[in-house]
């Protein structure tokens, strides 16, 4: 058999060939970072590359650091092995890594999600003969409706807040999510306001790409000035003295794991809309077809349950562990 | 049109109580009468008899989702809600239809148990192609049984009683007992009962608060008086019409697996209702509730379980007496016609449950740390004055447990919650060290516990159980003995049906020991060492 052009060892997803690293998750030499989140773009590499449109994101979180981008599709050679980033259509910036070494190919998802969500790149399917993918959300219970009709239940659940008098206060990760709301809700309804995370990213990205206003809370904001409007804030604010003085709000969060009445209820939430920047169960078997690939590597989420799946059906999978995101809702990937 | 899928959907899209209660008040203010009546049943746990076997419906929900049954199953595992996990895998539908009401479909239901295989698939991939996601849910939860949704029997009564204008306490006895949602109506349920229908039902049982200021708070100790906390079946005997009959607090008529109690109410007069707590009671002492356990769960109990497992009514309160209903009044006005009757029927079967006076605080607190040498948990504090309320009701009546006993313990296997622990591993089984033939140390399982963490506590947890998992049986997972937790239970006793030799009641996590290695937990011995006769 062949040696494997890309392995997981200790440090990350590893070329052996090129020596570089994809996404380490401890510091090494060279790395291909395939979107900003912080457990894909770790602190302490020596040399970063990633796409341009990551490149502001990742160093307003890991300050100067030594990085150089590559636009999407752009080829280049590392010992022999050639690379190419491919859009991934997960948050803004977002690539998938394509490897090919004397005709072999291999691609490296890091996330994705296949609908067009008007503020990320949108995703294009990559033949390969190996496809390492992610499974954060690989099971058939994941069945995401169509972000018109998401984005819509959003805007109702905004002006019923509205007439109510209330703050609509929506929970979403900073980077990616809170964008995606901001990028398509209907802003005719009111105003949208951002804790402090949101917002500074927003203005990061704001330096190359248009996004509509939004207003920063602050400790001059009244409360007054909420009533009526909508309030994007990371998850982790959620029963904070910061959320307490936006009374009355109305709490919802903004996730796929929002499937779940379970975990609806865990959060104690009022509202939970079913919004995720990762492909569900009929996408994630699409691209699998539209790769062509025989193998598939599968990473976090219900890799074991989706491996088996597909070695049911005439595929050569295997599972990878990674530290990305441990199977659930434990971390604040949404 | 608000149809019980659409309460279901409202109920679900909020956490705030005013909420339900507003969307409660639509359902009872919209809906048939009939399926109003289904409702209230649905929500006191009253629910249409199950007619498809559940091992079908995952076979038939996995054939029409077109996934094999064992991808159905792991989701199912996950998604910790049968009910929930088909609702979400067959697929959904864009075609409207007028929606079936409740009753139809629990109508429908009931039918199903009369068709072969085939046609209740067929049934049933004929419903699930023409609901919506609610009404699946609520379809599937109808076949499926249990309807905990969020909405206490409290949020209900108050709803019904703020849209019928009857008072609630009154629409809380009414729901009691043992009728039947097919064969009643809303006006005979609720609006207008008859005197007839309420000879079978028991009263609302008054319940307490645990005590959670401090005692000297109270007041003057002389305005309370002091029982012991039993750890029975708290029930009610009634008599009526030359009737006798037993229901358990939960809502049960017990009276066939206690045929000696209802022997002995034989000797009462018409029109008597006692609340006690059925407590085992061999040789002239009180056992443990394990001893209980054997007479519950079984149709009938036979002659040997009956003389080997005996028990007795401990009275604590009378409740009608002479056919009248005596519940306002006091407490010490009820208790005296008690005793008189207690003292008067001179059965063995039926024991005073005595209360104390006492004039200090202190003495309070000693007669408190007795509790165990006395076989009960703790103490009832009551207010002399109190009446016999409805429900659970802050202020003249306290429970004050004695402290559990504890041990530490490692946390062996793990399981995936269900409901609001749905996809958590939050079900946890715990192992005590022993010495075996070998003399080798080996874990022994000694319980399991589902609560007692924070919802941040037990994410760690489930993080540490999906990194140190050793090996999978379906949905229960084998993980590295590793982590130690303080383990709380109520009562302990010798058991030979537990691996370990004993059984514990009511186990709970106290805390995580995160001081502590698994050489530190304790050992089957330490834990018999508790026991004390």
């Amino acid at each position: 058999m062949k040696k494997p052009l890309l392995v997981f060892n200790q440090n990350g997803i590893y070329c052996p060939i090129a020596k570089i690293y994809m996404d380490a998750w401890r510091p090494v030499d060279k790395v291909i970072i395939s979107h900003a989140h912080a457990d894909h773009s770790k602190n302490g590499h020596k040399h970063y590359l990633t796409h341009p449109n990551s490149v502001p994101i990742v160093k307003h979180r890991l300050g100067n650091i030594n990085i150089e981008s590559k636009e999407w599709g752009e080829k280049f050679t590392i010992n022999g092995v050639q690379f190419s980033l491919h859009p991934a259509g997960h948050i803004i910036g977002s690539s998938q890594v394509r490897v090919e070494y004397k005709g072999d190919v291999w691609v490296y998802s890091g996330d994705y999600k296949r609908e067009n969500d008007g503020i990320s790149t949108p995703f294009e399917p990559v033949k390969c003969n190996t496809f390492i993918t992610e499974c954060t959300f690989g099971l058939p219970a994941f069945n995401w409706e169509k972000q018109e009709i998401v984005i819509n239940e959003i805007n109702d659940f905004w002006e019923e807040c509205k007439s109510n008098h209330q703050t609509a206060v929506i929970f979403a990760y900073s980077l990616g999510k809170a964008q995606r709301l901001i990028a398509n809700l209907n802003l005719d309804i009111g105003k949208i306001y951002t804790h402090g995370a949101v917002e500074n990213l927003n203005e990061v990205i704001r330096s190359y790409k248009n996004l509509p206003k939004t207003y920063r809370v602050t400790r001059e904001t009244k409360k007054e000035d909420l009533i009526g409007n909508l309030v994007i804030a990371p998850p982790s604010t959620h029963g904070s003295s910061w959320l307490k003085k936006m009374v009355p709000y109305v709490t919802s969060s903004s996730s796929g794991w929002m499937t779940f009445r379970g975990a609806r209820r865990r959060r104690a939430i009022d509202r939970g809309f079913v919004l995720s920047d990762h492909v569900d169960w009929k996408d994630l078997i699409q691209t699998i077809k539209d790769t062509e690939a025989k193998n598939i590597v599968c990473t976090h989420g219900y890799k074991n349950i989706f491996s088996k799946y597909l070695n049911e059906n005439g595929y050569n999978s295997f599972i990878e562990n990674t530290p990305f995101e441990e199977e659930e809702i434990t971390g604040n990937n949404v | 049109m608000f149809d019980f899928a659409d309460l279901v959907e409202q109920i679900d899209k909020t956490n705030k109580t005013n909420l339900k209660v507003e969307a409660l008040e639509k359902f009872f203010s919209s809906a048939s009468d009939e399926d109003k009546v289904w409702a209230i049943a649905l929500f006191s746990s009253k629910r249409p008899k199950r007619s498809v076997k559940t091992s079908d419906l995952r076979v038939y929900a996995a054939e029409i989702a077109e996934i094999p049954l064992w991808l159905f199953e792991e989701s199912y595992h996950i998604v910790g809600d049968l009910a929930e996990t088909i609702a979400l895998l067959v697929p959904e539908s864009k075609q409207s239809i007028e929606p079936p009401t409740l009753t139809q479909l629990i109508g429908e239901i009931k039918d199903l148990k009369k068709l072969d295989e085939v046609k209740q698939k067929a049934y049933l991939t004929n419903r699930w192609s023409h609901l919506n996601y609610y009404s699946k849910f609520v379809f599937n939860k109808l076949i499926t049984g249990g309807f905990r949704i969020g909405v206490s029997q409290k949020l209900m009564t108050k709803s019904i009683a703020n849209v019928t204008g009857i008072d609630q306490d009154t629409i809380a006895y009414q729901i009691m007992g043992d009728w039947d949602p097919e064969e009643t109506t809303y006006n005979q349920l609720i609006l207008s009962p008859s005197k007839e229908d309420f000879i079978y039902k028991p009263y609302p049982f008054y319940l307490a608060n645990p005590l959670d200021q401090d005692l000297r708070k109270l007041g003057s100790c002389s305005e309370w008086v002091y029982e012991n906390k039993w750890d029975g079946i708290r029930a009610q005997l009634i008599k009526r019409n030359n009737e006798i009959m037993i229901w358990s607090r939960g809502e049960e008529l017990i009276s066939k697996q206690f045929p000696e109690l209802i022997e002995m109410g034989k000797f009462l007069s018409n029109g008597t209702v006692i609340d006690g707590e059925i407590l085992p009671f061999k040789n002239g002492k009180i056992g443990s509730f394990n001893d209980l356990q054997k007479r519950l769960g079984r149709k009938n109990v036979g002659k040997t379980t009956l003389e080997n497992n005996p028990v007795i009514l401990k009275a604590y309160d009378l409740l009608e007496s002479n056919d009248l209903d005596i519940r306002n009044l006091k407490y010490i006005d009820r208790r005296k016609p008690l005793k008189k009757l207690v003292l008067f029927l001179n059965n063995e079967k039926l024991q005073l449950s005595e209360y104390y006076i006492f004039n200090n605080w202190n003495d309070v607190e000693e007669a408190h740390s007795q509790s165990r040498i006395n076989k009960s948990e703790g103490l009832m504090i009551k207010n002399i004055n109190a009446f016999y309320k409805v429900g659970r009701k802050k202020g003249d009546w306290w429970k004050w447990k004695v402290d559990p006993l504890t041990i530490d313990a490692v946390l062996t296997y793990a399981m995936r919650g269900h409901g609001r622990r749905a996809n958590l591993f939050t079900d946890y089984t715990f192992a005590l060290w022993k010495t075996n033939d070998n003399g080798d140390r080996e874990l022994v399982t000694f319980a399991k516990a589902y609560s007692g963490l924070t919802d941040k506590e037990f994410k760690k947890v489930d993080s540490f159980i999906k990194k140190n998992t050793l090996e999978r049986f379906g949905p229960v997972r084998s993980v590295q003995p590793k982590l130690v937790f303080e383990i709380a239970f109520e009562g302990i006793a010798n058991s030979s049906r537990h691996k370990s030799g004993v059984a514990v009641r009511f186990p709970r996590i106290l805390r995580w020991r995160q001081d502590k290695t698994i050489k530190d937990a304790n050992s089957i011995n330490d834990l018999k060492s508790l026991i004390h006769e």
